[in-house]
């Protein structure tokens, strides 16, 4: 019937679709290697770590044999870390945010800054650490000390801040704005009493997710020298310190397999941490984001 | 009498009031002007953080550059500094040889579960796998540094028996599942804005799904696709606890993945915990090597900003 060979058509037809059939397949295979990855991950560690979580590994210093071991000195050290942090990039993040969102004229050099925090937020940390090595701890000579640490951190985590504030900052819409300008109130009213508030959601969310990043970073605090044994806690912001992962890394370069138990339980506490973090930045977003 | 007085106290009550309002618009005016100021500083700081690096990479790269020539730090092929022999290349080797496993593991992985996520799952799959692949990019490095040396090793020992305990290969798979989440979420999101009438166009036209994806979405979407691909290789090349972890200390010109080797992030880790002391030339290496992987990873990055930036298709 006028040259089409309904009958190759048909076979080739039923080869498109198997082949997609089966590329299917692989697709969605190629997900679950992933997923499978992370539950294997954490279901190791659990079964490795749960032993030697207890009460006692919380509230313990380091100590020569795994079973007295503990992450107190860790754990006390990451959260003092945060509240270093946390005020600083919080400051600077959403300042810059603002600044360059309200302020800042659209021209080369607001480019230029933003060009720059992209860039900023691809570089490794662990470069972020020799900056801190020599500017916190040589040159303005604070030495290896907790303030060092956090101030670094706080460069580190400071581009994440700025782009989740600056996209908030961006999703307020412009008639609230412009509502508030008409009621007569200044620049500096509008941004504090209607833009502000209006993108809060946003930037905790952005932020909480920026300090988990903060807890979980080793690289760039072994440079700028963390302890990683340490039998007190830090009296000051110039005290030595230690943090979780530095705890958890000195654990795993030992030999022993009990160690290993005892680096698993502080990772066990430390994705807790992380959990319960990434938890309030879920319930934030969902509990305050409002829809304009 | 009594009213005059009341019109007094009113007079001063409006007089004060005025004062009042003229004080706080003074106030108010004041800091609508220092606001800004002080929002520029904030800003400012993070130009200065780049202008921090760039300074402290390149004072003490110099410092280093005048005691070892440049040029055979570049070519040479023995890093061992604690014998004084400063040649970066087994460095860059085995950041290379890392990165490029970590490609091949991730690449393929990340792209058809974009792929998969875009093309094929319904919302509500993608609105669970998503997150839960997201989840994998917030765990701690040590984390997976941990899992590499206790776990991966050991299968891989299994298949591999002349593998060490230290190696690049482990390293390599892990630091690449650590990456897919970047590929596979960066892509999807670029696949996911191609406008459906592309897609439906050519369902019309009797393409299958697989068709689809692969002759519309795909080209359609590639320049998205290549940036996130250049932006987690860039991030493979900066990974530092999993190498450290996993991977060992022992610099070597090699590509045999079976090997222990070492990165150039890696080294700084090493450089910084020893015995190094401040003004020594091992601490001046640091930053030699510091400022290699620096270049590496801004060159990286801004091609990734480029092509996205360049070859965006708009609809």
């Amino acid at each position: 019937m006028l040259g089409i060979d309904q009958k190759n058509i048909l076979k080739r037809i039923r080869g498109r679709v198997l082949l997609n059939n089966v590329l299917k397949g692989l697709f969605f295979a190629s997900t679950t290697i992933g997923l499978i990855f992370l539950a294997l991950l954490l279901y190791r560690i659990l079964t490795q770590g749960i032993g030697y979580l207890n009460s006692g590994f919380i509230t313990s210093f380091p100590a020569p044999y795994p079973e007295e071991a503990g992450i107190f000195a860790g754990l006390i050290g990451s959260l003092l870390m945060i509240a270093i942090v946390a005020p600083v990039a919080i400051i600077l993040g959403v300042g810059t945010a603002i600044f360059l969102e309200e302020y800042a004229y659209k021209n080369r050099w607001t480019k230029f800054i933003q060009i720059n925090i992209q860039n900023l937020a691809g570089v490794p940390s662990i470069v972020y650490g020799l900056l801190g090595l020599t500017f916190f701890v040589y040159m303005l000579r604070l030495g290896y000390t907790l303030l060092a640490g956090g101030l670094t951190m706080s460069l580190l985590v400071l581009p994440v801040i700025v782009v989740a504030a600056q996209e908030a900052i961006r999703s307020v819409p412009s008639d609230i704005k412009e509502a508030s300008y008409g009621m007569g109130a200044s620049k500096w009213q509008t941004i504090r009493r209607v833009i502000l508030p209006a993108a809060l959601p946003g930037i905790l969310t952005g932020t909480i997710l920026a300090l988990s990043r903060a807890i979980g970073e080793t690289a760039p605090l072994i440079i700028v020298g963390a302890a990683t044994a340490l039998y007190t806690l830090p009296d000051s912001l110039l005290s030595k310190y230690t943090v979780m992962p530095i705890q958890i890394f000195n654990w795993t370069g030992r030999p022993q397999e009990e160690w290993q138990f005892v680096a698993a339980a502080g990772i066990l506490v430390l994705l807790i941490v992380l959990l319960f973090m990434n938890a309030i930045a879920v319930f934030i977003r969902n509990k305050f984001q409002k829809r304009y | 009498m009594g009213k005059a007085l009341q019109n007094e106290a009113m007079n001063i009550d409006v007089q004060t009031m005025i004062e009042n309002k003229r004080k706080k618009k003074s106030v108010s005016g004041k800091l609508e002007k220092l606001i800004p100021a002080f929002l520029f500083l904030c800003a400012a700081v993070s130009v200065l953080t780049t202008a921090g690096i760039l300074f402290t990479l390149l004072r003490e790269s110099i410092t280093f550059f005048s005691n070892t020539s440049i040029i055979d730090f570049y070519t040479g092929t023995q890093w061992s500094p604690w014998t004084g022999h400063f040649g970066v290349l087994p460095l860059i080797t085995g950041t290379l040889l890392i990165t490029l496993i970590a490609a091949i593991v991730a690449i393929p992985l990340g792209l058809m579960s974009a792929i998969f996520l875009s093309e094929y799952a319904s919302d509500r799959v993608r609105k669970i796998i998503k997150p839960t692949l997201e989840v994998l990019a917030g765990i701690p490095t040590v984390v997976y540094g941990f899992f590499a040396l206790t776990f991966v090793t050991p299968l891989l020992k299994t298949f591999i028996p002349g593998l060490g305990i230290f190696n690049a290969l482990s390293a390599g798979i892990v630091v690449g599942i650590m990456i897919i989440p970047m590929i596979a979420s960066l892509s999807e999101d670029a696949m996911n804005s191609v406008p459906n009438k592309l897609r439906e166009g050519a369902l019309a036209l009797g393409a299958t799904r697989l068709e689809v994806a692969l002759k519309v979405v795909l080209p359609a979407a590639f320049s998205g696709i290549v940036a996130s691909i250049v932006l987690a290789v860039s991030r493979a090349i900066g990974e530092t606890m999993i190498v450290v972890i996993a991977a060992g200390a022992s610099p070597a010109l090699t590509f045999d993945p079976t090997r222990s080797i070492q990165t150039l992030t890696a080294f700084i880790v090493q450089g910084a915990t020893g015995d190094t002391t401040f003004g020594s030339t091992i601490y001046y290496s640091i930053y030699a090597v510091g400022a290699t992987l620096f270049v590496f990873t801004l060159l990286m990055n801004m091609l990734s900003q480029y092509i996205s930036s360049k070859f965006r298709e708009e609809y």
